[in-house]
């Protein structure tokens, strides 16, 4: 078959890397179509759903007053074998990273949970981050929580960089991300 | 979207259930359609295991390395269960390789090879536009039409199943040319990539999540739009050679 005949026979073809030009033209990104940071979600690129919840000692803290920090979003329960099995870890990490502008903000789903355990919880596991607590479940509903325990890291800028559903999270995981978002610009 | 399914004290990861489910599904298409093509398909099966498991062994050791004063410090992390301590690249390259090797030990003819096994890749396609579903991933523009779909916070285009229909419909489509042609002439697998990178070029135009270039050009559609051109490029080259 000649050079030709080819063309020929496989017009379709070429016509379809023909319109495959024309479509990239006519779908070009227009401005703001894609997130960019820009809408609050529980999902990588989005702008981090707002926190404003009370510490065990009473304290209220807010996510928006973190912003320039990275922080770790734990949403955990002290029933949920995983995030008993990965809090020792976050501990470590936060001990590590903390001077270097590292938050965890451990939320407790105490809408399903015995808020009278948390304390002994918190003993137990040595825990010096902020324990906040979730008792009407606004931030559990908020984050879209499915599985315990969910966690969110997100950036200096706002933004959810990464979520992990279920656990426990590794050591390693939790320091690579950690690492990774402390060395992004503030 | 349904990120896990909780059974009993289990959350089931769905998107991986979903590419489990693809697996099986694209083995049981190999081995029906690999004897027609007069190859063995326990040979495919091993090729596609030792792949599979070359290619996690390969992801975490290429993860490891990229991170190695933090695996040094915990070694155990080395078998962790996590997904999140792969390395995709290193993945593909190691799967890559050992495919390659079983292959040349095996005398396993490549594009014969490839073309047995376009029914697994298509159907891996369909696991993985579902597991995006499923996790909600690879989402999509805002828009006003009705078939708009409540996800991150507005309405957007069900962009996961528009690439699971256009994944379905490749499938279907490579089994009626199998049927009617009975691609003799080892371009099925060619076939396949310029349908698949057509479809990819398709939806990323609807993404909202795309990588945008100068311009507002979208990367994927450009990747995806070279990979078509080369896949018809390369079939039209196969014709003009044919006497």
């Amino acid at each position: 078959m000649s050079f030709v005949q080819a063309i020929r026979k496989n017009w379709p073809g070429i016509l379809a890397v023909a319109l495959g030009l024309v479509w990239i033209w006519v779908s070009r990104a227009p401005e703001g179509a894609t997130t960019a940071g820009g809408i609050p979600a529980p999902q990588a690129g989005f702008l981090a759903p707002a926190i404003s919840l009370t510490t065990l000692e009473g304290e209220t803290v807010a996510l928006a007053d973190l912003r320039g920090q990275v922080v770790l979003v734990n949403i955990w329960a002290t029933w949920c074998p995983p995030c008993r099995a990965e809090m020792p870890a976050i501990q470590r990490a936060y001990e590590t990273y903390h001077k270097q502008g590292f938050v965890v903000l451990a939320v407790n789903s105490t809408v399903q949970d015995d808020a009278a355990k948390i304390p002994t919880f918190v003993a137990e596991y040595r825990l010096t981050f902020p324990i906040l607590l979730d008792g009407d479940g606004a931030v559990t509903r908020l984050y879209k929580v499915a599985s315990l325990p969910s966690s969110f890291f997100i950036g200096r800028d706002g933004i959810i960089r990464e979520v992990v559903i279920g656990g426990p999270m590794d050591e390693a995981l939790l320091k690579t991300r950690i690492e990774t978002l402390l060395k992004e610009k503030p | 979207m349904l990120p896990t399914l909780q059974v009993g004290p289990l959350a089931l990861q769905v998107p991986g259930l979903m590419f489990l489910l693809a697996l099986w599904l694209g083995l049981n298409l190999t081995e029906k359609f690999a004897p027609r093509r007069g190859m063995n398909a326990e040979t495919l099966y091993n090729l596609i295991f030792a792949a599979l498991i070359s290619a996690l062994i390969g992801a975490r050791l290429s993860f490891a390395a990229q991170n190695f004063a933090i695996f040094t410090a915990t070694p155990l992390s080395l078998i962790s269960l996590n997904p999140g301590l792969l390395d995709p690249f290193g993945g593909f390259a190691a799967g890559l390789l050992a495919a390659l090797i079983y292959g040349q030990r095996k005398k396993l003819a490549l594009w014969q090879t490839l073309d047995v096994l376009t029914p697994f890749f298509a159907m891996m396609m369909a696991g993985l536009a579902l597991s995006n579903a499923a996790s909600g991933a690879a989402f999509g523009m805002e828009t006003t039409l009705p078939w708009g779909i409540d996800l991150w916070g507005a309405k957007r285009h069900p962009t996961q199943f528009y690439a699971l229909g256009l994944a379905l419909a490749n499938l279907a489509l490579l089994g009626w040319q199998w049927k009617t042609t009975g691609w003799r002439d080892r371009t099925l697998f060619l076939f396949f990539v310029a349908l698949t990178a057509g479809a990819w070029l398709f939806v990323e135009g609807f993404r909202g999540d795309s990588v945008i270039l100068a311009g507002g050009f979208r990367a994927g559609q450009v990747l995806a739009w070279a990979l078509m051109a080369a896949a018809l490029g390369r079939i039209m080259l196969l014709d003009a050679s044919k006497k």
